[in-house]
Parts: C-alpha cells; sequence; structure tokens
C-alpha cells in the first residue's frame, strides 16, 4: 500500500530561500540536510519503495513538517520566526538536528563542524535582524 | 512509545483546535463592550490605548487560567519537576487554545494572535519534553505571557525577573509571584541567580 508522498515542484513564494537573501553555500546546505522533513517536497531514497519504510519516513515527515516548514517561512509572524530560529539554532548546536536515524542514511546530510558554526552565524544573524 | 505519545497529543490539538473554532462561531453576536476610563489598564505601554475596548469577562478569565499555569511549570521548574512542569503545560495549551480574544481591539487581537500560536507551540513542547528542553521553551513562552499581560493586564502583582546566565549568557527573562527569586532555567543548580527588573501591579 502506497503512503502518501510528500512533493511538489513549486517553491512557494513564503519559502525560506525566497525571502530571505541565503548565501549559496548555506542554502544548498540547508536544502540537502533539511528540506526532506522540513518542506513540502522530499527527495526520496530507492528504499522508500519498500514497506515499512516509506511508512515510517512520512511519519518522521509529517512530525518534521509540522515543527517547522521552510516553504511556508513567510507565513510566520516575526515572533514565530523568532522562536523557530531559536530553536533551529539550539537544535544544530546540541547535534540533536539533523537526526541521527537520517544521517545514519544520508551521510551527505551530515555537518562539519565548520557548517555547523556557519549556519548556526547565519541563522543567529536572521534572528537579529528581525 | 513516545511517538504514539507524539501522535495522540497531535491528535488532541486536532480535536481541540476544532472544538474552539466552533466555540468561537456561537460566540460571535457578543458585542465588545466600551471601556471606561478608570479601569485599571495594568502594565500597558502607550500604543492603542485610546481606542481601548474592555475585554469582556472570557477574556479576563483566559490570561488568569494562562497566568496560574505559567507560574505551575515555573515553579515545577523550579523544583527540578519535569512531571509537574509537564502537566501544566498541558493545561496551558488547552488555556491558550480557549483564548477568547473578541473583547480587544483588531490590532490588539492581531497581536494577541501571533502571541497565542506562538505561545501554545512552546507549552505543548513543555507537556512533552526532558527537563531542558522544557527550560528552554519556558524562556520563550515567559516572553510570549510579558507581551500577553502587557495587552490583557492582570489584577495579579507580579514580578518580572531576569536571569543572565542562562541561554549561553544571552539571558532569560520570568515571571514570579514572590519577590524573591527562585530561578527556574537552573533550579537547584542555581536557585539565586537573577534579579527582579520590574513589578507588575
Amino acid at each position: 500500500m502506497p503512503a502518501n508522498r510528500n512533493q511538489s515542484n513549486v517553491v512557494p513564494d513564503t519559502d525560506f530561500m525566497v525571502v530571505n537573501n541565503v548565501p549559496a553555500n548555506i542554502e544548498n546546505k540547508i536544502q540537502v540536510s533539511c528540506y526532506d522533513c522540513h518542506s513540502n517536497n522530499t527527495a526520496y531514497p530507492w528504499y522508500n519503495k519498500v514497506q515499512p519504510v516509506a511508512w515510517f519516513l512520512e511519519d518522521h515527515i509529517k512530525e518534521g513538517k509540522a515543527e517547522l516548514n521552510f516553504n511556508e517561512w513567510d507565513e510566520y509572524s516575526d515572533r514565530r520566526k523568532n522562536s523557530k530560529l531559536r530553536s533551529i539554532i539550539s537544535q544544530i548546536e546540541d547535534d540533536k538536528m539533523p537526526l541521527d536515524s537520517y544521517t545514519i542514511i544520508h551521510a551527505d546530510a551530515k555537518f562539519s563542524e565548520d557548517e555547523k558554526y556557519e549556519i548556526i552565524a547565519y541563522m543567529a544573524q536572521l534572528k537579529n535582524s528581525l | 512509545m513516545k511517538k504514539t505519545s507524539i501522535k495522540m497529543g497531535i491528535l488532541t490539538m486536532a480535536l481541540l483546535a476544532l472544538t474552539t473554532i466552533s466555540c468561537k462561531d456561537g460566540k460571535k453576536e457578543e458585542a465588545p463592550i466600551p471601556m471606561s476610563s478608570e479601569m485599571p489598564l495594568g502594565d500597558r505601554n502607550e500604543s492603542g490605548d485610546s481606542e481601548r475596548l474592555m475585554a469582556n469577562d472570557s477574556g479576563n478569565s483566559s490570561s488568569k487560567a494562562i497566568i496560574d499555569n505559567y507560574l505551575k511549570i515555573k515553579n515545577a521548574l523550579v523544583a527540578d519537576n519535569q512531571e509537574e512542569a509537564a502537566k501544566a503545560g498541558g493545561m496551558l495549551v488547552a488555556n491558550f487554545e480557549d483564548f477568547d480574544t473578541s473583547g480587544y481591539s483588531s490590532e490588539e487581537q492581531q497581536e494577541l494572535k501571533d502571541i497565542i500560536e506562538d505561545a501554545k507551540e512552546h507549552a505543548e513542547h513543555i507537556s512533552e519534553s526532558p527537563m531542558e528542553h522544557q527550560r528552554e521553551h519556558f524562556g520563550i513562552l515567559s516572553k510570549d505571557v510579558i507581551d500577553m499581560i502587557a495587552i490583557t493586564g492582570t489584577d495579579k502583582k507580579l514580578y518580572q525577573d531576569f536571569c543572565p546566565m542562562y541561554n549561553n549568557k544571552k539571558g532569560a527573562q520570568w515571571l514570579s509571584s514572590t519577590e524573591e527569586i527562585k530561578n527556574p532555567f537552573f533550579g537547584s543548580k542555581m536557585m539565586n541567580c537573577g534579579e527582579v527588573q520590574k513589578q507588575i501591579n
């Protein structure tokens, strides 16, 4: 039984990358490491054809999007953007995101220490500019 | 285990959301009553005072319930009690769901809507997270509740406290009903860290 696929070709006007002027290297890293579960478009792995993997993924994506959806960034009020950025920063700082269960199969999603530092600095600057 | 509880949580939230929507519809006819100038406004900032409308009874009781459960979370975190904080967090979610903003000006309603949306999410996290995570969300929740009180006012005597150490020394505020400093961000580890910034009422 196929699960509902989280896929969309449309990048909405409210997308994080559209409304913020994100440097290319950071944009690329966030896309690869975060967008599978935190946007309306998942780049599904081949093993998604295998159940129960698809159900497992669907669950993660549903939870991830409810918590933070980069595609809907500009729909958040400034107050919520501030909260989201605070959580993004602390989750990355504490190595809680991206999830270990995700990076174990997506090695390219893992942040190096430098990338961690860069992304946190960018998010902090964005937070201060709100 | 955790997953099921999150799922249940989401389901409950959805149901609550549905019930609040239908409640609001039922109350539409209640017109806001214009406010008399001698009403105590509490600790309000200057904006929007001229066109203030009086919050109706349910509006006042919603903010009262919010402050009560907020203080319960605060006390639980002071006592390093994750379970009690989670319980009060769950009740606070319901309080925010029930918040009736109909007695406020449209500008205030918008502000309150933003506050509620944000604060509800923090309360949800507090209801289902380990203690350090609860404290993180409590820090942002405190800002929301402080801003809410600036609009709704309160008849409670409250102290706005500040701990300069928390959040990598960026500092964080909280509200307390007693003057003595009891730190909810560090609990027993640094009970007396902090200072009173101001008194409300």
